[in-house]
């Protein structure tokens, strides 16, 4: 079954077609990897998905119905430079922003809503810091909190985009952690990645795109040099150093 | 006696109202718009003349709000065609208020609207401009539509916290979670034109972005948490009110530069001293 | 008619006015197109609300009335101000849309307080001092315009002589020190033409709107072309056309300020521009579309 099926997505930003024509099936319970060279559109085409911005075409299901009918089952890490950390807030009422449907339109967080927040926080082991400005927080502890957040929703979907970037080992450790219990839990996770070194260790399907999709499917079959030389434009001289993609690949 | 009390009611009421409007948008980053709108409004009260001929409390809260969601959306226009924003916000409310500046300069014999009042307000006249209702007196206007500002900000932010504090620290987080991002943008915008043009009378439009912006960039300092900046920020606008006036009266000038002097002062006090990252308190501990 | 233009025009010191207005607004056009670029619209706006206290303390230290003395106040506040906002936003958290926000009040604010100072406290003609929140073109004696004029011309010359290094220097400051050109030095001698604009205009156009005179042109221009040298000398004579056209009209009709006249007559032109110009004009792109 497809958790997710995106046609023809294309995003153009000022004339420069930014997405062209790119349409996967993700299959339920699935770990991908989103990999391409900086300015390949990976992260254009998350929001595209989420439809966070304008798309010029394209269609985005999700379990079979129109991902606007489906939005409550998706869960959203953003890149942590996104957002301006100097807010004054504290990192449960982070946290508890990622229960915002459940909680209601006019009311406020009930007992139950809180403790749940906090058992988020819990599982990242961020609990001790929920009553700190989020300021005050090193950035693989914001990660945290977003992950957190993230976890919150509840949702069968999950999103993040780059969440390894700049994070201690503490951080990358919960993570790699919830995507296994996630994937265990049958849920869907997509993620935008940098590091070649560990697409295998931690993806069971790759996505490769540069600003067109070059290939998508199990990271056997598709994470070989070949393929990364078609989407990095053989840009990847220092990859056939690399022991772990000689291993892996053909 | 009463003629003081009435002043300084006013000179607060424009304190705590602005105050806790202006939070959000330097909350937002969205400082500029509230510049801009407290310059546009004037248009928006020459148009209510043109349309009532009074200046009168309802055409006028009516027009301001137009014009005031009209600058919010020129400004977005713009700036979604490819007009960086700051340019966007320079041109369109440079050419509203110039029109506005022209028209009261065209009409300024009918009215008791001059480009000075504008400006700097009539915050000395307030008490005499009173709310007749059958010939009975009930408190001056100004008050009047403060008040009423007021309790609307209080009542919108109550009512919308949440919407508008996730939208206001991660708007497209959000959205995925189906907070209305446009509905609460073009809310805080009412609520900014709303309390810009009730303080009108008293501060000047020019005048109004200080107590506006001043006070919310000021709480912000000091504060970690979203509801205790906005409730500071009001805190401090009654503060500088206070003080500019108590100022003003000493060397006989005017009230509202002196109420806009004083959050300057407020600021520059939170700038340099506040304990937790005071320019000067930062200075002193890589000191010692 | 004629007979009437003829002696509006032989006026020698309406002639000054508009030959001032001419120039002034062909040089703000010109330096506004490198604040456009440079993305320091609302910056030249914060220097400009600025000047007001300077002419005021300027006034209330040597108690006369004298074009220069006033202009060296505008300038030493404006200074300030650009560089409350740099201290503002280097040292805390407030970025940098509030601390302009800031400044262009609470400097505007305390220019108000001092000018009700003077009003109250110096016998001798502060009347004047009114002119300089929205500018009035009537109101400048012959001398005057001719240090407008002459002034503005040197800023026209200095930005021609400088334009590439300005061109390069804004649009890639690493490329630029590679080249060996002092990027620091243009950057402090664009912001001195603007405070050059601010100061010489202010008189003319006030200190609320003369920011526009920056702005609006440029961005006016923006919409014919793509190549910086076009957009600069087309922002010139946009600035020209609403400098004579602001000039004219409010010398004809006395109750109309010169200053908001002269933005108005700016924002005519960028509004036109928006519609139909050549690049990115709503009204060919509506057509190209189809």
């Amino acid at each position: 079954m497809n958790a997710i099926t995106v046609q023809q997505l294309t995003v153009v930003y000022d004339k420069q077609p930014a997405l062209e024509d790119v349409s996967f099936h993700v299959p339920k319970g699935s770990l991908t990897g989103i990999l391409g060279p900086n300015g390949a559109g990976k992260s254009t085409l998350i929001k595209a998905m989420l439809h966070l911005i304008p798309r010029k075409f394209g269609h985005v299901n999700v379990f079979g119905k129109p991902y606007t009918e489906q939005k409550h089952l998706i869960g959203y890490v953003p890149q942590r430079r996104e957002v301006d950390w100097d807010f004054p807030t504290n990192a449960l009422d982070v946290v508890l922003m990622g229960r915002y449907r459940q909680i209601g339109f006019f009311k406020r967080a009930k007992k139950e809503e809180i403790s749940w927040a906090k058992q988020c926080l819990e599982k990242v082991g961020m609990l001790a810091y929920a009553n700190r400005q989020i300021s005050q927080l090193s950035g693989g502890q914001q990660q945290r909190v977003f992950l957190a957040r993230a976890l919150a929703q509840n949702a069968s979907i999950y999103f993040m985009d780059e969440p390894f970037a700049g994070v201690d080992a503490q951080t990358e450790k919960a993570i790699i952690q919830l995507m296994k219990e996630w994937k265990k839990e049958g849920k869907t996770v997509l993620v935008v990645h940098h590091d070649l070194q560990t697409v295998e260790d931690y993806f069971d399907h790759v996505l490769l795109l540069n600003k067109k999709p070059i290939q998508y499917g199990e990271t056997q079959r598709v994470f070989n040099l070949n393929n990364l030389e078609q989407t990095y434009g053989g840009k990847i001289s220092f990859l056939e150093k690399s022991p772990v993609l000689i291993q892996g690949g053909e | 006696m009463m003629y003081t009390f009435w002043i300084i009611l006013t000179g607060c009421l424009v304190g705590l109202t602005c105050g806790i409007a202006g939070s959000l948008l330097v909350l937002r980053k969205m400082s500029m718009i509230a510049d801009a709108i407290s310059h546009t409004v004037l248009l928006g009260i020459v148009g209510a003349f043109f349309v009532s001929h009074s200046l009168n409390g309802v055409p006028m809260l009516i027009g301001a709000s137009v014009v005031g969601l009209l600058t919010a959306y020129l400004v977005e226009v713009l700036n979604k065609s490819g007009v960086q924003s700051d340019a966007a916000i320079g041109v369109v409310f440079t050419s509203l208020f110039a029109l506005g500046v022209i028209l009261i300069s065209l009409i300024g014999d009918q009215v008791h609207l001059d480009t000075n009042h504008a400006l700097m307000g009539e915050i000395a006249f307030v008490p005499w401009d009173t709310m007749m209702i059958k010939g009975q007196s009930y408190g001056p206007q100004a008050v009047w539509m403060l008040g009423f500002a007021l309790i609307a900000n209080v009542l919108l932010i109550t009512l919308f916290y949440k919407q508008i504090k996730m939208s206001t620290f991660d708007p497209q987080f959000a959205t995925l979670v189906g907070v209305p991002l446009t509905f609460i943008h073009y809310l805080l915008m009412t609520m900014v034109s709303f309390s810009t043009v009730a303080s009108f009378n008293s501060v000047g439009a020019i005048l109004v972005v200080a107590m506006l912006i001043v006070p919310g960039a000021t709480a912000y300092l000091l504060s970690e948490r979203f509801l205790h900046v906005i409730l500071l920020s009001g805190v401090i606008g009654v503060i500088a009110a206070l003080l500019g006036y108590g100022f003003s009266i000493l060397l006989n000038v005017s009230i509202a530069g002196s109420m806009a002097t004083m959050t300057g002062l407020l600021f520059l006090l939170a700038f340099l001293f506040n304990p937790k990252n005071g320019l000067i308190i930062k200075k002193l501990s890589t000191h010692y | 008619m004629l007979d009437f233009y003829q002696s509006f025009l032989s006026s020698a010191n309406v002639r000054w006015v508009l030959i001032g207005s001419l120039i002034l607004g062909f040089a703000s056009g010109m330096i506004g197109s490198f604040v456009l670029l440079k993305k320091q619209s609302l910056i030249s706006d914060a220097m400009s609300h600025a000047a007001l206290p300077g002419v005021c303390i300027g006034f209330m230290i040597f108690q006369e009335k004298s074009l220069p003395i006033l202009l060296v106040g505008a300038a030493v506040t404006s200074l300030i101000a650009t560089h409350a906002i740099q201290v503002i936003v280097n040292h805390s958290k407030i970025k940098s849309d509030a601390a302009i926000g800031i400044v262009i009040s609470v400097f505007f604010g305390f220019g108000i307080v001092l000018l009700t100072y003077i009003q109250q406290n110096f016998t001798s003609d502060q009347a004047g001092l009114d002119a300089f929140i929205f500018g009035q073109a009537a109101s400048l004696v012959r001398s005057d315009v001719q240090l407008v004029a002459i002034s503005s011309l040197i800023l026209v010359l200095i930005t021609t002589i400088c334009f590439k290094a300005f061109k390069i220097s804004i649009f890639d400051p690493s490329f630029a020190k590679n080249i060996g050109i002092h990027v620091r030095f243009f950057n402090g001698l664009l912001l001195a033409l603007v405070v050059g604009i601010v100061v010489i205009g202010i008189q003319m156009v006030g200190v609320v709107l003369i920011a526009a005179l920056l702005i609006t042109p440029a961005l006016a221009a923006r919409y014919w072309t793509d190549n910086l040298t076009v957009m600069a000398w087309l922002a010139g004579v946009f600035g020209s056309i609403s400098g004579l056209i602001g000039a004219i009209t409010s010398t004809l009709f006395s109750n109309l300020p010169t200053g908001p006249m002269i933005v108005l007559s700016a924002s005519v032109i960028f509004f036109i521009s928006l519609l139909i110009g050549q690049r990115k004009g709503l009204f060919l792109r509506a057509v190209k579309v189809r």
